[in-house]
């Protein structure tokens, strides 16, 4: 049954892909790009591969969520990162170089310092009393079920946001760079996510990271080495080539008007760095690896590639500047006549797909093409997974079903079908979110992120006063916060909404939200006389031990 | 566990130097991160021509080996703390989990 219809979502998914050869007439920006589709396919075809092997040893829920329990360290921090570097953040903050300069780099460092930080207070802690999801922490000593229904929450408001983000990306990237049509992008990505995730759980969802991680790291790695073997791998003359060649100078060179006050300033990077240790899919990855040890080595390996792979798009951005900026083959003619200035195919974001072009040929554009695309369907299969987990394991094995013994199998289905029904979600949001302005988006996710996951999550390990009534009502008013705030500031209230000011003038509320977060969970906390909040204080004590010494903790199964 | 248990780990001398070296190198290093990417952040939102600074006769400014080197800073203090904590502490973690004996 499970391989009948893993074969006829195979045949579907090439009937999509052949009749995409011969539908055309749509507003396409680019031609059919022939060497991306075929390395695509190769990706394509090889991935699924790997799912039909891991769907024939994921058997258990254990197996499903975890993968066993049993990725190295070194494969889990390649996971991570490709998990984290997705192709926002690729084609993102190159495009930001491109523009502006430094301050693409000032993004950079904020996703990276959030890392050392998990590394040191949240990863070892987190394996040792996690199983499945964040919520198996947050909840390990209050009351279950408000804390996973919150959690499963925050995960799942998270997850969505985030994968419309992906969505949207994915079907407006792959329209351009491989010529097919929006819907039929969207579609694709959302069959294929569905596929890897449902058949080879997390078993095939790391190794497609995995995977998308070495492509992702080796193409940038020969775009940086082929932008400075042009200068004699000598930056002070790279600089120089791109201070003389870009309108802004040598103001490329110095933060410029990313983060203009200080509130912005603070607020960016309390939504980067607390943001980052609240994303339910990249704490899931805690899950995977055998044991604290691994948990540790998995988060040093992951920064080091990440801080590498963001000192690459430093590069590739400059060298756009000084390959792209002026090469007529890649500038938009139609909208300079109108518009003056030199814009490019595409959009800012296209600069280090032109670079590709630019350093490598054809070939080479076709295999970062076929890498982005790669890239957004190895993050929004971590997505699902993660939302999937919250839906079976927080929402329906420990809320709706708390009478009895849960069983295993039928949570396992439940997942299934929750990853089904998330990947339709996410295609009929990718197509309606078309038109839509999303740049919001990301950072809302963030924002909830910073600040009803993680608040909760960090004070259930940190704080033995923690009450289940604080953390609940906490929790609700950060996310609150969060969500009230965007709405009312500048990207939704004026852009979208297209009001003179916005009520809240900070684009980032992290620095008031999570503040309000944590006020709160400490006020409802420290008022809190009920008899639950006193079988909350406490069972700190032995959950702090087991937290510390990994006693008690879940292992990796026995294959 | 049991109360008992709990009081017995809690009066372990090795659990005790364990979970108080732990943490004080842990926060000692999260507050490290945390003071150098704050002083990049507010120096960038209050003095941000400090980092357009020249260095010598080039194009090269001040901000740019700070950020290179926040990046490495970042790699290296997860490096000290995992070489730390995958080594003595966790021989510690041992120790502690073998005189513990039934609990563990």
């Amino acid at each position: 049954m499970k391989k009948l219809l893993f074969i006829a979502l195979t045949l579907l998914l090439s009937v999509a892909a052949f009749a995409s050869g011969t539908i055309d007439g749509e507003i396409q920006k680019q031609p059919l790009n022939i060497s991306a589709i075929v390395m695509f396919l190769i990706f394509v075809s090889g991935t699924l591969g790997i799912t039909y092997w891991a769907a024939k040893r994921t058997k258990t829920a254990k197996d499903f969520y975890t993968a066993g329990g049993g990725i190295t360290g070194l494969q889990n921090g390649m996971a991570i990162a490709g998990d984290y570097m997705s192709a926002a953040s690729f084609l993102g903050i190159s495009g930001l170089v491109y523009m502006a300069g430094y301050d693409g780099l000032i993004y950079s460092i904020g996703f990276l310092v959030g890392w050392p930080l998990i590394l040191f207070l949240i990863s070892e802690r987190l394996r040792n009393l996690g199983k499945y999801t964040f919520a198996d922490v947050a909840a390990y000593r209050l009351q279950q079920a408000p804390i996973r229904t919150l959690a499963a929450f925050g995960s799942i408001a998270t997850v969505i946001l985030y994968l419309i983000a992906q969505m949207v990306g994915a079907g407006k990237l792959i329209q351009l760079l491989f010529g097919l049509p929006y819907e039929l992008a969207v579609v694709l990505v959302g069959i294929l996510m569905i596929m890897y995730v449902t058949f080879g759980g997390m078993l095939a969802t790391t190794w497609v990271q995995i995977i998308k991680a070495v492509l992702l790291l080796s193409g940038a790695t020969f775009m940086a080495l082929a932008v400075m073997s042009h200068f004699g791998f000598s930056l002070e003359a790279m600089f120089a080539a791109a201070v003389k060649v870009h309108p802004k100078h040598q103001a490329i060179m110095a933060p410029g008007g990313l983060v203009s006050d200080p509130v912005s300033a603070i607020s960016l990077g309390i939504a980067l760095m607390f943001g980052t240790a609240g994303l339910p899919h990249i704490l899931m990855r805690f899950f995977t690896v055998a044991d604290a040890k691994e948990a540790r080595k998995s988060v040093f390996y992951a920064t080091g590639f990440i801080g590498y792979f963001y000192i690459l798009t430093f590069i590739i951005g400059f060298g756009a500047i000084i390959m792209v900026l002026n090469n007529p083959e890649y500038l938009d003619l139609a909208k300079q006549a109108i518009s003056g200035g030199s814009p490019i195919l595409g959009g800012k974001n296209m600069a280090a797909i032109h670079l590709s072009h630019a350093v490598g040929g054809n070939f080479f554009l076709g295999f970062i093409s076929a890498v982005a695309f790669a890239t957004i369907l190895a993050v929004v299969s971590g997505l699902t997974l993660a939302g999937a987990s919250a839906i079976s394991h927080d929402l329906y094995a420990n809320v709706f079903n708390k009478h009895g013994e849960v069983d295993e199998a039928k949570e396992m289905k439940v997942s299934k079908m929750a990853t089904i029904g998330l990947g339709i979600v996410a295609i009929i949001l990718g197509i309606a979110f078309e038109q839509q302005n999303i740049a919001f988006v990301v950072g809302l996710a963030f924002a909830i992120a910073a600040s009803a996951n993680f608040p909760v999550l960090f004070l259930s390990m940190f704080w033995s006063k923690l009450t289940t009534r604080g953390a609940v009502i906490g929790g609700s008013l950060g996310l609150a916060t969060a969500v009230l705030l965007v709405i009312l500031g500048p990207i939704v209230w004026v852009q979208i909404f297209g009001n003179e000011t916005a009520i809240f003038p900070y684009k980032y509320p992290a620095l008031f939200s999570v503040t309000v977060a944590f006020l709160g969970i400490w006020f409802f906390s420290i008022t809190d006389n009920s008899d639950r909040a006193k079988v909350d204080r406490e069972a700190f004590e032995a959950q702090d031990i087991r937290s510390q010494t990994g006693i008690g903790a879940e292992g990796a199964s026995e294959h | 566990m049991t109360k008992e248990q709990v009081e017995q780990v809690k009066n372990n001398p090795k659990y005790q130097k364990l979970v108080k070296e732990r943490s004080r190198f842990a926060w000692t290093l999260s507050i490290i991160m945390l003071v150098v990417y704050y002083s990049f952040i507010l120096i960038i939102a209050f003095d941000p021509s400090l980092f357009g600074t020249r260095i010598g006769d080039g194009v090269m400014t001040v901000g740019i080996p700070v950020g290179i080197a926040i990046i490495f800073i970042a790699f290296i203090l997860a490096g000290i703390y995992v070489r730390r904590a995958n080594g003595e502490f966790d021989e510690l973690t041992r120790e502690v989990r073998e005189e513990l004996g039934d609990i563990a």
